[in-house]
């Protein structure tokens, strides 16, 4: 639209601005996500066809590639920029884009695909969004927009102070490593500056493999900046000058995005050797991953980045001690690095002050599976898993009723509705006899075959194992068959003792997690779904004979 | 062209990074493909710098060329000072590596729980038939090869797949056959793009285009 639109002015005669009526406007802003998310279901065709309609109909529009809002089962979710407001259409295939126009809907207007202002959308305007402030706002490679939203203020306060007092903030704050182990992010640092060692690391774990999980795909996508400030107020605190971004390869976008995000903040000051003036260093490397679960366990890691195999260590000593290259070693989820700039700019009080227990700040739940509307929320701990499902998860997807939600990744336990009224904190979970881990929920309908899903929790512990450890190596595959055992019939409660003791023994030989919680989903799948694995099947397979 | 590039008892890491390519023919006579080698002596000089610069090396060489041959690893082991085995160990640790050419056009399939929860079990068995292999294997003209993958992050909109690195979402049967159906018809000289998710050549291509668009 390249005539000039009228704008009514309050008070025309007083008014300091140039009257409207005579500036030419500038073009509509109209945002179509970048994110895999959206990708994967056509957004470059869609951001394709509205240039192509926006030009065919000589209209001037100025079109960004955000990040992702988490709607996703709205996505590709369009975005339009009326008077400063923000409208919503989705989800949006390319064939939409025509009937859009002529609806109108660079003025917001109505259409079945509209949703009205995306900041009223009750499943966003119902979040506390700490650590994805900006992701899905901005365009995540303007360090412009980062900075309009309170980017790298942080970093700054960071700078004014010592080390000591950084790893202090962070500890008030109550943060607790988002990766799954919930470890106090503090003491890890802590623990850190105050090794001797001319060399240390930060690295962050961004090997996000737990099935459910999406969290640290969308902030690298559609925040990076907030990743990289993250990481280099960890390097000033311990007295680090390099780090390393661990990325899975299945993320080829983020990959992208990181390693243009981190050039881009390089040649503006915000790494390398003089950080803002401040003659302090620090700088990061992008380094992908290649295919193994495994090495999304933390000394896994650490071996992949030397090099090696991605093979367990022992402990000790921690990564803290002796951990990349031998060195110590900050080495965090990217949530939680991404939840550090918030507390040095707003205040460790600010953020302790959300969530509930010894579960501080906020969580970015992953809604996932069988769901009608799945995405990122992110909310205060302390929110139930039953609000999670169905006041923003809008209940299945199929229509058929919820049986069971893994929550926590592959290693997670497999909830009953009767404990859906659970609030979302990490030591309530904990003492339902799971782990909330990294916040994926992958909820199942009543079509599931909780048999064949413990039998799937111990083949993909035998796929993943890095093969060190006896219990997980060889405690994987005996379970599949004493599964399949119990599946067929054969000594069934015999069978389902050795199932017991083997995951006994699971639990307590293993050297890490992967071997240690593989018994998670089997047991809950057992204890709370014993029908899958009992008589039915018997019943069936006599008829079949 | 360099005097000294051959023949030369210096190792090619001990020079900087140059990715001067040693002229062909006169190079690494002894494997099959000398441009291949030429490529592989580039790829390890730009890397052998770098701290654990094994994984980094190991994903140039794929992403260049397709997959690692087995005869180049006595070449990546004398350059990173490690033995054959451990530089084999690496390569058959890691999922992503392959040592063998791939099909065409490479066709990953979530096998992860949010996948089952809505249907992947039935898609993956659709694909199989529909290609006539099973996992880890290739259609019968090599046109798609098919893999297995644990996750693509895409969980909230499953099933997901991805071809040739690129995630495709909210998978049904009749999704999967729009997008195989025009491979399968490619003729058999068509250029070979079989990439996995991690082999980011298209994606770094998308994301490229993306970010220059106007």
């Amino acid at each position: 639209m390249n005539t000039p639109q009228v704008f009514p002015s309050r008070d025309a005669a007083n008014s300091t601005v140039p009257d409207l009526r005579v500036v030419t406007t500038p073009p509509i802003r109209v945002f179509v996500p970048r994110d895999t998310a959206a990708l994967a279901v056509g957004a470059d065709a869609v951001a394709q066809a509205i240039r192509d309609e926006a030009a065919a109909r000589g209209l001037s529009i100025d079109l960004v590639r955000n990040g992702s809002r988490g709607l996703l089962w709205l996505e590709t979710l369009v975005e339009v920029d009326c008077l400063g407001v923000r409208h919503a259409y989705g989800p949006v295939y390319a064939e939409d884009v025509a009937g859009l126009f002529d609806a109108g809907f660079l003025q917001g207007a109505p259409h079945a695909l509209a949703h009205g202002p995306t900041e009223a959308i009750p499943y966003l305007a119902r979040q506390q969004r700490f650590t994805f402030a900006r992701v899905g706002i901005t365009d995540p490679l303007s360090l412009d927009d980062y900075v309009a939203l309170d980017g790298f203020c942080g970093l700054r306060n960071a700078l004014a102070k010592s080390g000591e007092e950084i790893v202090a903030e962070v500890t008030e704050s109550g943060l607790r490593g988002r990766g799954g182990a919930a470890f106090p992010t503090g003491i890890k640092w802590k623990t850190v500056l105050q090794a001797p060692s001319d060399t240390k690391y930060i690295v962050c774990n961004a090997d996000e493999g737990d099935s459910g999980t999406f969290a640290d795909r969308m902030l690298m996508e559609g925040d990076p900046y907030v990743l990289i400030e993250g990481m280099t107020i960890a390097g000033l605190a311990v007295g680090a000058e390099y780090g390393y971004l661990y990325v899975r390869s299945e993320y080829p976008e983020a990959i992208a995005t990181l390693e243009a995000a981190i050039v881009l903040a390089r040649q503006a000051g915000y790494l390398g050797t003089d950080i803002l003036g401040s003659g302090r260093s620090f700088d990061l490397e992008v380094r992908k991953g290649a295919g193994s679960y495994i090495c999304g366990e933390e000394t896994a890691l650490l071996e992949s980045i030397e090099g090696k195999r991605g093979v367990v260590r022992a402990k000790p000593p921690l990564p803290a001690i002796a951990g990349l290259f031998g060195r110590p070693t900050v080495i965090n989820n990217v949530i939680t690095f991404a939840s550090v700039p918030i507390v040095l700019d707003r205040g460790a009080a600010f953020y302790r002050d959300a969530g509930m227990g010894r579960s501080r700040g906020t969580l970015p739940f992953q809604l996932a599976g069988n769901l009608k509307q799945g995405g990122l929320v992110e909310c205060a701990f302390g929110v139930t898993l039953h609000d999670l499902l169905y006041a923003f998860g809008g209940g299945s997807a199929s229509g058929r009723p919820l049986r069971a939600v893994q929550v926590g990744g592959p290693l997670g336990a497999y909830l009953p509705a009767v404990q859906w009224n659970v609030p979302m904190d990490y030591e309530a979970l904990a003492g339902l006899g799971g782990v909330l881990g990294h916040g994926g929920l992958v909820a199942f309908d009543d079509s599931v075959d909780m048999a064949k899903m413990a039998r799937y929790a111990m083949a993909f512990c035998a796929v993943e194992s890095c093969g060190k450890c006896t219990p997980c190596r060889i405690g994987s595959t005996r379970g599949v068959e004493v599964v399949d055992k119990i599946v067929a019939g054969q000594q069934r409660p015999q069978q389902i003792q050795l199932l017991r003791s083997l995951c006994d023994t699971m639990v307590n030989g293993s050297l890490c997690a992967m071997g240690s919680m593989t018994p998670y989903p089997v047991l809950s799948a057992l204890n709370h779904f014993p029908e899958d694995f009992g008589d039915a099947q018997q019943a069936q397979a006599a008829q079949a004979a | 062209m360099r005097s000294d590039a051959v023949p030369d008892p210096v190792p090619a890491f001990t020079r900087a990074a140059t990715l001067a390519v040693k002229p062909a023919g006169k190079a690494a006579t002894k494997s099959g493909d000398s441009a291949d080698a030429c490529t592989i002596a580039a790829l390890i000089a730009a890397h052998a710098g770098q701290p654990g610069a094994l994984l980094p090396l190991l994903h140039a060489i794929q992403d260049t060329l397709g997959f690692i041959a087995p005869d180049s690893v006595g070449a990546i082991a004398q350059a990173l000072n490690l033995s054959r085995a451990e530089v084999h160990g690496v390569i058959t640790y890691y999922p992503h590596f392959r040592t063998a050419a791939p099909a065409r056009h490479t066709l990953e399939v979530c096998r992860a729980e949010s996948c089952q929860a809505m249907g992947g079990d039935a898609l993956a068995a659709h694909i199989q038939q529909r290609l006539g292999c099973e996992f880890h294997g290739a259609h019968a003209s090599r046109a798609v090869g098919l893999e297995a993958v644990y996750c693509l992050g895409l969980c909230a909109q499953s099933p997901a797949i991805a071809i040739d690195g690129i995630a495709h979402a909210r998978m049904t049967p009749a999704r999967i056959d729009r997008l195989l159906d025009p491979l399968l018809a490619e003729s058999d000289d068509a250029p070979s793009t079989g990439q996995g998710s991690g082999d980011a050549r298209h994606v770094l291509q998308a994301s490229r285009r993306r970010q220059e668009a106007p």
